[in-house]
């Protein structure tokens, strides 16, 4: 025994009250209060009116048979009318119910999954960056596509086939005991047979299933890399090899996907017979009841006869039916499981914290030097500092960001940052020069707080930044990255991203500043012109000057640019150069860049490696110190 | 188009047809199974002998055995069927896509080709797998059953002039009405779910202009949208249900009412209780086989649309054709263009090319020049036959490259694309897309050239090294690197780098240029580049502009005779001579 436990691979344990089939019940209880226990009852008298008129049926043709002999319909009438018409009006409340049920559980299983996925998206808008970047993108899609659609059948199929069903079961078992608890028993034998066969072959298509979905992930990720590099492949002529590649992964996908629904279709037929089969029991030990005179063990105490053999067999057939329908669930069950249980480790992922309480508001100097809150856009910015003492202080937002002894590591114990210091004084440019995984990236990514850094301080205008609130921290930081992402829809709208409640002249003036203008006009409908796919019209550098203008919209005190004009060539960068020079002048500007061209005319330089910051200054300065730096301009050293 | 689908079948024909006749079997069978059912009701209730009912209890256990297996063997052969059908769909669209000419890849986003190779060939599954099963099934059992109605009923069959009308009218317009609507809400999902992959691409900006709120608040609108509009769709699908059970509960008390009064007048004579309880029974099989038949007809319809989508694909015929003679010896690395001009598609207006007239020698390393849009990449697709020119010819070697062997030519011809690509793998593997025989010592000289070997070296796995998926752990230098490696070890007769230094520093830049020059002289070189540096001592530098040749020399004559040259050439020593890296 001891042994046989070790082989088994471990059930799926889940912590109480984290069951995903009972979360997800509870959920759509929660939602729709009084719905889903309407349909509820709707379901119950439906189930409930198609089983009674099996019993009707049985009445009606008995006093057919009683009065048939007699050819007197006037009087038989008398008793078949009235019976028909309770038979009708019992199926007249049966539809309105299944009318009711259907449509309720159409309209609450959208309204679920809706709610499903503004509870998922509202909840990934806040996490922090870190799950993005630790998560592949196509994972996180698959939430909203394959774990969704599984939730759908779950709810529109199963949750409704399950509570039908069971309530058939029960009600038509109960009644079974009334009359015979014997014949009871042999059916409880035939369902005890028929649940071992659902559990073996269920069981089985659920492997193969959660299988086929591993291989199809396989298989679209194989066909994704492949469809991408179909150029590579080409000028290799290597299409025979991935072609063998792509079939091994074919046949297994085949494979998998041919057993799940081997097993999935002969679950039917078989439930099915073996209820055919115990129809026949049923009927032969009945007439061996009848015959031998055998005494009956009821809850009626009635005695066994043919009036209760008939509707008895009718059970029967509706018994094993109900069962082969919760049989057909079984997979959907296992797979709305595996996707309600993503979904709720999605939606169960920590939020970015932030307990920033210093606040960015409009502000108005006056001549005085103090500070005074607007409430309409000045021009002018400033801190609202709540003390611990009830007291408020305005500081004048400035730019003057300052980095002290940081340090940093993604992973604990892999440090990323050694003891960096910055002083960035407004108005300054600074440049991060050095190589991939040098850390300059990681710079930014800790000044707008995307990670919290391990030790050290960076100050705002002289305030810790972890007192700021995030969101009014990097509303104040414009950033343009060197991967630009435009968003579906006119080009005004993506510039006017950067402030939404720009007129269409400041997204213009915005657009001029940076360069952009220039070719914008000349698209066929200027600023209206529709981008789809990230902008897959535009040329990469065009992009970039989109991306560049919608930071300048913003027109923030402090700005990073992090390897923003990478991606466009020498000529077009002087171009670009002259709208950025503009666009940069009066903030505080860090840049990432790897020409030199871009950072020559910066403030200060920073050389970092390796999470050090190697060497300081400016372009002159570092010259003349023939370091790391002097190397990398005549061109004497790669940065890797 | 579905002839053509049918063809992807194959093999699995075979199951095909056992499903086929296996469900056939199982029909007759189910029709049986009824009636003899009531049989042995009317002997029990008639106090039959029990060795009567033995023996019909017996013969009906068989029965259901026989049917049990029919059952059982059909719906693994139908998945078997079905799975390959699939298979075959996706293997064929694979090879379809291998044989497409660059033209061709343009035409498809890879996108578009993902989805048709998983998604649809999904859908097409399905409904194949559904269309064996009940296509036969449920005109069998609708014509059986209604032949037995007739047959135990009589006169009671006359309730399906009402009922099957009524059925059929309500369930196609149902379908007519719910169609059309999904079709539409699949299609605002997809921009959904577009939009969703938008937001996640693109979650740096969004938390960087603090657009947390707005994005939330788009997505909701989305959202809803799709609520309103699914749920309308699934309330229509939704009414199916209640008109069924109508049908079928009409059917029930018509033969209840009309068939009690007809047996009681008639004695028993017109019509007995036995009929009254198989019309009961066959009235529920005729119903739900023509309920099956309308789930076809909407699977079908639904999956029309993935049909058409595979079929674009599997007729898609490549636009370049391999001769027929065709010519497998290259003879050298000469080029030559010979009044070329070229456009992308018949339809464009402008020639992305025009009037390109070249000849370069064997062994000459040769630069390209020239702005962005200026047609620099498409200039050397022509030579190794990625695309065909619209007038003129193309030379290598002597030959115009239309009659060389595709494979022949492009292994002669080796390309360092600009938009280049690891693929995942180790890096050895990697390297082996050049030769696959490539020996060590071969794949390290190859390396060495390609200034790759040092940093492969200095990963604790060297060669082993695993490259992520488009190549994200290494840097964008040691990249191109390793892709101008790959290309080495095709040892071509022509390579061409098509802005492959970029992220290399000059001095690395240098070095492999060096390399080339002693290592393969032989080799024709042709170096396109934004970096004067880059292209400064070639043997022939080409200035194009605006898919012109604008001019061509050699760095000190193009210096005083090209403008663009010069203006570039100015431009990068003026921010200092040598200013890239990385």
């Amino acid at each position: 025994m001891k042994k046989n436990n070790a082989q088994r691979p471990p059930r799926p344990k889940f912590e109480k009250g984290k069951n995903p089939i009972a979360r997800t019940f509870k959920m759509l209880v929660g939602f729709y209060p009084v719905l889903f226990p309407l349909a509820v009852v709707c379901i119950i008298f439906s189930a409930a009116t198609s089983a009674i008129p099996a019993l009707f049926q049985q009445e009606v043709l008995a006093s057919i048979e009683k009065w048939f002999t007699t050819g007197n319909w006037e009087a038989a009438k008398e008793e078949i009318i009235p019976m028909i018409i309770l038979l009708a009006s019992l199926y007249l409340i049966s539809i309105i119910c299944i009318t009711a049920q259907s449509q309720l559980m159409a309209y609450m299983t959208q309204g679920f999954l809706d709610k499903m996925r503004r509870k998922m998206f509202g909840g990934m808008q806040d996490l922090p960056i870190k799950y993005f970047d630790t998560n592949k993108h196509g994972d996180i899609m698959s939430h909203y596509t394959n774990d969704i659609d599984t939730l759908r059948q779950l709810v529109s199929q199963s949750i409704p086939a399950l509570i039908q069903s069971g309530i058939i079961v029960t009600v038509v078992f109960s009644i079974m005991l009334y009359f015979s608890i014997w014949m009871t028993l042999l059916l409880v034998l035939g369902v005890f047979a028929m649940m071992l066969v659902s559990k073996k072959i269920g069981g089985g298509s659920a492997k193969y299933f959660v299988r086929q979905q591993k291989a199809m992930g396989k298989n679209e990720g194989f066909v994704q890399e492949m469809m991408n590099g179909q150029k590579v492949v080409k000028v290799f002529c290597h299409e025979n090899d991935s072609q063998k590649d792509f079939d091994k992964i074919n046949e297994q996908l085949y494979e998998d996907s041919f057993k799940a629904h081997a097993y999935a279709n002969s679950l039917g037929p078989i439930i099915m017979n073996i209820g055919n089969i115990m129809y026949v029991l049923v009927a032969m030990v009945g007439g061996l009841f009848l015959l031998s005179g055998l005494p009956n063990l009821s809850l009626s105490g009635k005695v066994f006869s043919i009036s209760i053999l008939v509707p008895f067999l009718n059970m029967t057939k509706q018994f094993t039916g109900n069962i082969n329908t919760v049989s057909q669930q079984v997979n959907s069950i296992a797979m709305g499981m595996a996707g309600a249980q993503r979904i709720f480790a999605l939606m169960d992922e920590a939020a970015e914290a932030d307990d920033g309480y210093v606040t960015l508001v409009n502000a108005e100097v006056s001549e005085d030097g103090s500070i005074k809150e607007s409430d309409v856009r000045t021009g002018k910015w400033a801190w609202k500092h709540p003390h611990s003492d009830g007291s408020l202080t305005y500081t004048l937002l400035k730019g003057d960001v300052t980095l002290e002894e940081v340090d940093f590591a993604y992973e604990e114990g892999k440090d990323v940052l050694h003891n960096i210091s910055v002083y960035a004084k407004p108005g300054q440019k600074v440049a991060f020069v050095g190589a991939t995984g040098a850390g300059k990236t990681t710079i930014t990514n800790l000044i707008n707080r995307f990670y919290d850094i391990a030790d050290g301080k960076i100050r705002y205008d002289g305030i810790n930044i972890n007192k700021i609130k995030k969101s009014d921290l990097r509303r104040s930081l414009g950033i343009v990255l060197q991967e630009t992402n435009l968003f579906t829809g006119t080009v005004m709208d993506n510039i006017r991203y950067g402030r939404l409640d720009a007129t269409d002249e400041e997204c213009i003036e915005a657009a001029r500043l940076s360069g952009a203008d220039d070719f914008i006009t000349r698209l066929p409908k200027g600023y209206n012109t529709e981008l789809s796919n990230n902008g897959s019209n535009l040329s990469q550098g065009q992009r970039q000057l989109i991306a560049i203008a919608r930071a300048a919209v913003a027109d923030p005190p402090v700005m990073i640019l992090d390897e923003a004009t990478s991606s466009i060539d020498t000529r077009t960068e002087a171009i670009v150069q002259r709208g950025m020079d503009k666009l940069m002048e009066g903030r505080t500007v860090f840049v990432i860049a790897h020409r030199l061209s871009t950072v020559m005319n910066s403030d200060v330089i920073m050389v970092l490696d390796h999470g050090r910051i190697i060497e300081r200054g400016d372009h002159k300065k570092l010259i003349e110190e023939k370091g790391t730096y002097y190397q990398l301009y005549t061109g004497a050293f790669e940065l890797e | 188009m579905l002839k053509q689908l049918a063809k992807c079948i194959r093999e699995y024909k075979k199951p095909t047809f056992i499903t086929l006749f296996f469900i056939i079997l199982e029909v007759v069978i189910e029709v049986f199974i009824p009636f003899i059912t009531s049989n042995l009701v009317n002997a029990i209730k008639a106090g039959a002998e029990m060795s009567f009912v033995v023996k019909n209890g017996v013969f009906l256990a068989i029965l259901a055995c026989l049917s049990l297996s029919c059952g059982a063997i059909a719906g693994f052969s139908c998945s078997k069927a079905s799975a390959g059908f699939a298979k075959n769909l996706r293997h064929d669209m694979f090879e379809k896509i291998q044989g497409f000419s660059f033209e061709n890849i343009d035409k498809f986003s890879s996108s578009s080709l993902v989805t048709r190779m998983t998604t649809d060939v999904s859908h097409v599954q399905m409904s194949y797998m559904m269309i064996i099963r009940t296509a036969i099934r449920a005109p069998l059992m609708l014509i059986f059953s209604i032949t037995m109605a007739y047959i135990m009923g009589g006169s009671l069959a006359g309730t399906f002039v009402v009922v099957i009308p009524v059925l059929v009218i309500g369930l196609l317009t149902v379908a007519r009405f719910a169609m059309p609507a999904f079709r539409r809400v699949f299609k605002k999902y997809d921009r959904l779910n577009e939009s969703i992959e938008e937001n996640v691409r693109a979650m740096r900006v969004v938390k960087g202009f603090s657009r947390e709120e707005y994005e939330k608040k788009k997505f909701m609108t989305a959202s809803d949208e799709i609520r309103a509009d699914f749920t309308k769709a699934e309330r229509t699908v939704a009414l199916n249900t209640p008109i069924m059970q109508f049908c079928l509960y009409f059917n029930m008390i018509f033969v209840l009412l009309v068939g009690s009064r007809l047996t009681i007048v008639g004695k028993g004579q017109i019509i007995d209780i036995g009929q009254i309880s198989a019309m009961l029974t066959y009235g529920v099989q005729v119903l739900m086989s023509l309920m099956m038949l309308s789930m076809i007809y909407v699977m079908l319809t639904m999956s029309i649309e993935s049909m058409k989508r595979i079929c674009e694909v599997l007729s898609e015929e490549s636009s370049l054709k391999n001769p027929e003679n065709p010519v497998c010896e290259i003879k050298d690395g000469s080029i030559e263009f010979k009044n070329v001009n070229f456009k992308y598609s018949k339809e464009a207006e402008k020639f992305a090319l025009s009037n390109i007239n070249l000849a370069i020698e064997s062994g000459m390393t040769v630069g390209v020049i020239g702005g962005t849009g200026s047609s620099k990449t498409t200039l050397v697709s022509l030579v190794a036959r990625l695309y065909d020119t619209t007038e003129g010819a193309v030379l290598v070697g002597g030959r115009d490259v239309r009659e060389y062997d595709l494979e022949a030519l492009r292994s002669s011809v080796a390309m360092v694309l600009q938009k280049n690509l690891l693929f995942s793998g180790t890096i050895r593997e990697n390297l082996l897309w050049g030769n696959k025989e490539a020996a060590q010592d071969e794949i390290e000289e190859a390396c060495k050239l390609s200034q790759a070997h040092d940093f492969i070296v200095s990963f604790p796995d060297g060669y082993e090294t695993k490259i992520e998926q488009g190549g994200t752990n290494v840097s964008g230098g040691q990249k191109q690197r390793l892709c101008i490696a790959r290309a080495l070890l095709r040892k071509p007769k022509i390579l061409v780098l098509d802005d492959s230094t970029s992220a290399v520093d000059t001095r690395t830049d240098a070095l492999i240029r060096e390399g080339f020059k002693k290592y393969i002289p032989e080799t024709t070189k042709i170096i396109i580049a934004q970096r004067i540096s880059s292209v400064q001592d070639a043997d022939m530098i080409i200035v194009m502009d605006n898919g012109k040749i604008s001019a061509v020399g050699k760095h000190d004559t193009l210096i005083s005779e090209s403008e663009i040259y010069k203006e570039v050439y100015y431009q990068q020593i003026g921010g200092g001579e040598q200013n890239e890296e990385k």
